[in-house]
């Protein structure tokens, strides 16, 4: 495992520089005073600890985008499940804090005059089971999409498209009061986890070096899994699907559990999200949302895994900046960073980047 | 023949019906095959016995049936009537391409199909017999008499020299080389290789022609092929389809003295 990490020059800048994120943003969030320049605000520490969500979800996008060849336009779905289930732990303990008071039924059901938890509510006033659940539900949702999806051997374009279809659906579904996930509101509002006040900042700068673990953990898991030779079956049923088949694999089951797998990366990454920004409701399942998750990776520079989570920072870094400074720009700017991307740089960022070093090399050589 | 039997996998295949002529000890039986597309007979009533060992060249003009009579071998297609059986107990129709594939079936496209991203080692270590489910390949490590046997075919395929190189910067006639390599590192008892020396120049044909003799008699062996100066050189046995079924089958001087196949092929 270390041999296959270390073999990775880009991946080794990305891993020092999460270490770096991790040793310098306690200190200069925590220790450093108020006064100080150096001092980093809780909104820049939230505002890093996003981004590195959308790093993972970025890389989730890019292992079956980049290696097996399956454009999902609906990786958003995943991301949006896995912060309703944490979401769903949140709302609990809210408990009696609520605006209505009411010990077992969080604000939206009193208001709906309902008078029992939904028989899918149970259980998520339990820590453990909302993070089995934020692993389970993208990952079951995965698993029969993609065993029928596979089976049928859809691919391509039309595979994208239902994606498509699938997180529309589910966001229709969730806009419904009577669905029992809060409607249009969604779930925000939160107090606690485990005890810890959300608001507070010791409990902020644990999430985010989670964060920081969990984007670290998904590099590293996925970095295993496309340098075995399970890695290398998914690229080479992404260039050449019937040989691979022709060889003894079975394609389907190759590209489902990559699927899944991704799916609840996402999920984890939606599920850190939500702990952070305080809010989840159906917007996230938004088709376009799903798009500019692809969108940043293909800035990146995909197939690369560290391409993805250096496009997920560039793009939202801009965006930040652009719908603070010039909010009608954005999705314009959005779309000309992409024709650019794609006309000029095709491998992305990064691909560019190292095919100059190379090319520098090269020279340097002769 | 035990070891095919041994394979069997788990769809547990049905045993040979009575009206099977089990006395012919052949490695591949096509018994009747009939498939059609919109109405048009690709294949029509086709019967082919392959015997072990044996090197067999299928010629026929095109639209012949040849590639479709693969891809009912492999799997890739259903037929609407007949049987195909691969040794005495596989029943070829009741199972997918990979499960064809593991019980000891290599198919070689017409076109070049390698992976053009893999280097040429892992091309021939993905193509390599073994357990090829997703949970075996995470955890996969080559073991020594493997990478000999790795190593080996890549002497025998000439493209030792090349070991490290990306697949896609091969040459044509290589990357056919390459495919072949990865069809003997499956290590199946009948290769069934489609038009190989197409767009290959003569010394390249030469080798070829070497390299597929070389195969026979360790494995069964059936060349579609239209270069009939290569037919020459490889085939002891020629079968000659046309419309679907087979035209005549014999040595190449034989065919080539038939009357139909010189009216429908040679057009000599």
């Amino acid at each position: 495992m270390r041999h296959r990490v270390q073999t990775d020059g880009g991946g080794r800048i990305f891993l020092g520089t999460l270490v770096a994120v991790v040793l310098l943003v306690p200190v200069l969030n925590l220790l450093m005073p108020d006064s100080s320049s150096l001092h980093m605000s809780g909104y820049t520490v939230t505002l890093l600890g996003k981004y590195m969500t959308y790093a993972m979800l970025a890389m989730a996008v890019d292992l079956v985008w980049g290696y097996c060849g399956i454009l999902s336009l609906g990786h958003g779905a995943f991301f949006a499940l896995g912060g309703y289930a944490i979401g769903m732990y949140l709302m609990r303990q809210i408990g009696t804090r609520g605006v209505y008071g009411d010990p077992l039924l969080p604000d939206f059901m009193v208001f709906l005059n309902w008078k029992d938890l939904p028989w899918f509510w149970h259980g998520f006033g339990s820590f453990p089971f909302a993070v089995l659940m934020v692993f389970l539900a993208p990952g079951l949702l995965a698993l029969i999409f993609g065993f029928l999806a596979f089976r049928s051997r859809v691919s391509g374009v039309y595979l994208s498209i239902i994606t498509q279809a699938l997180t529309y659906a589910l966001m229709l579904a969730f806009f419904r009061n009577d669905m029992g996930f809060g409607g249009n509101n969604g779930f925000t509002d939160f107090k606690d986890i485990l005890g810890f006040n959300l608001q507070a900042p010791g409990t902020r700068m644990v999430l985010f070096l989670c964060t920081a673990l969990a984007l670290g953990g998904t590099y590293v898991l996925c970095r295993c899994i496309i340098t075995s030779r399970a890695g290398r079956v998914i690229q080479a049923v992404r260039d050449a699907e019937s040989r691979a088949r022709f060889l003894g694999y079975r394609v389907e089951y190759y590209k489902l559990w990559m699927f899944v797998l991704s799916a609840m990366l996402a999920g984890l990454a939606g599920a850190l999200y939500v702990t952070q920004i305080g809010i989840i409701n159906p917007s996230e399942f938004s088709p376009a949302n799903s798009i500019e998750i692809v969108i940043w990776v293909a800035i990146g520079g995909r197939g690369t895994l560290y391409g993805a989570v250096v496009g997920a920072f560039l793009v939202n870094y801009a965006k930040t900046y652009f719908t603070a400074a010039l909010p009608s720009m954005w999705l314009y700017a959005l779309g000309a960073l992409f024709v650019f991307v794609t006309l000029f740089l095709p491998t992305g960022v990064v691909g560019f980047l190292n095919a100059r070093r190379k090319r520098n090399l090269r020279l340097s050589a002769e | 023949m035990a070891r095919i039997a041994g394979r069997s996998k788990s769809s547990a295949p049905r045993r040979l019906d009575q009206g099977h002529d089990a006395s012919r000890d052949a490695m591949l039986h096509l018994e009747d095959i009939t498939v059609s597309f919109d109405g048009f007979r690709a294949l029509n009533a086709l019967t082919l016995y392959v015997d072990v060992g044996e090197l067999r060249c299928i010629i026929g003009p095109n639209g012949a049936g040849k590639t479709t009579m693969m891809d009912v071998i492999t799997g890739k297609t259903r037929p609407d009537s007949g049987s195909a059986w691969f040794g005495t107990s596989i029943d070829l129709l009741s199972m997918t391409e990979p499960e064809i594939a593991q019980a000891g079936i290599g198919r070689k496209f017409q076109k070049p199909t390698v992976f053009e991203q893999h280097t040429v080692l892992e091309n021939l270590e993905l193509a390599m017999a073994g357990d090829k489910s997703v949970w075996k390949s995470l955890f996969a490590q080559i073991s020594p008499e493997q990478g000999e046997r790795r190593d080996e075919i890549l002497e025998k395929i000439g493209l030792l020299e090349h070991r490290g190189e990306r697949a896609g910067v091969l040459s044509h006639g290589q990357k056919q080389w390459l495919e072949i390599g990865m069809l003997l590192m499956q290590d199946p008892q009948l290769l069934l290789v489609d038009e190989p020396v197409a767009g290959m120049t003569p010394q390249e044909t030469e080798r070829t022609a070497e390299l597929l003799v070389s195969l026979a008699g360790k494995h069964s062996v059936v060349v579609v092929e239209h270069d009939m100066e290569f037919v020459r050189s490889i085939a002891r046995k020629v079968t000659v389809l046309h419309e679907g079924s087979v035209l005549a089958e014999g040595s190449l001087d034989e065919v080539q003295k038939n009357a139909k196949v010189v009216e429908v092929y040679l057009g000599v």
